[in-house]
């Protein structure tokens, strides 16, 4: 049997990755599946608990979780569309109008 | 070792090793096709635990709908490169070392509070069970279950506001 470490280990190494990506990548796409990522080791530390507790709670709030995540992301690539459309570049270190 | 962690091993090492290959990528398109393999080994992992429902809409939400959004908005607007070149020069070392700091604080509370004594169980019948699940998402989760559902009914009201296009209203 798999101990659920081992599970929560890789959730973490997973969200960590998630960061990095945030913080490291200019382009604002790749910022976005990085979110993706750290909602994804979320769902697996969701899952993992579901199945030590034997209850299926866990699983219900990862389809919660999907589904909103869905929702973020449509709005996200409208934004990121409009942003493209009016200064022609998704490149974040570039999103400085609001800048004092 | 048992067949199961030798599966969960490799599927980690996957998961790991596309999530790697999805930071560093220059081509925003194969940063996509990365997330996509990431999330089909997670779906496998859930398999494991016993979660065949949630790792089925995984694969067609998460791998169908949403990276197709994303691999078609990242051909509507051109998968352009840019110079990765950061303005603030100390940025990336500190984001590395604490983005590290974290793994390694992570994995050092789980081993200390956690232990390796707790073990997954094995997948029942009542467990993997999509009619269960569907069960209880209709009566203990009904409430959150309509309130996801106007915020996916929002959600589409905003995409359409936002692009519709800045277009002045024209008088008749």
């Amino acid at each position: 049997m798999i101990p659920i470490v081992y599970y929560l280990a890789l959730a973490v190494i997973l969200f960590a990755l998630g960061i990095l990506g945030v913080l490291l990548r200019k382009n604002a796409i790749v910022v976005y599946m990085s979110l993706e990522l750290m909602f994804n080791s979320a769902n697996l530390v969701f899952i993992t608990f579901a199945n030590y507790f034997k209850v299926l709670d866990g699983q219900a709030m990862v389809i919660f979780a999907m589904t909103t995540a869905a929702a973020e992301v449509a709005i996200g690539l409208a934004l990121m569309v409009m942003i493209f459309r009016v200064k022609g570049s998704i490149d974040i270190d570039q999103m400085n109008h609001l800048k004092g | 070792m048992s067949a199961g962690l030798v599966v969960f091993i490799i599927l980690a090492v996957i998961a790991v090793a596309a999530a790697v290959a999805m930071l560093l990528s220059n081509n925003t398109l194969y940063s996509a096709l990365y997330l996509i393999m990431n999330f089909i080994a997670l779906a496998v992992i859930y398999l494991l635990l016993g979660a065949p429902f949630v790792a089925l809409a995984q694969v067609t939400v998460y791998a169908g709908a949403i990276m197709i959004l994303f691999l078609f908005v990242i051909m509507v607007l051109g998968a352009e490169k840019f110079s990765e070149k950061e303005p603030l020069k100390w940025q990336r070392p500190i984001a590395i070392l604490l983005g590290l700091a974290l793994v390694g604080e992570g994995v050092y509370a789980l081993l200390n509070r956690v232990g390796t004594a707790l073990v997954a169980n094995p997948a029942t019948a009542e467990m993997t069970d999509p009619k269960a699940l569907g069960v209880l998402l209709y009566s203990k989760y009904s409430l959150p279950f309509e309130i996801t559902s106007i915020l996916l009914l929002a959600s589409v009201v905003g995409v359409v506001v936002l692009t519709r296009g800045g277009k002045k209203e024209q008088k008749p």
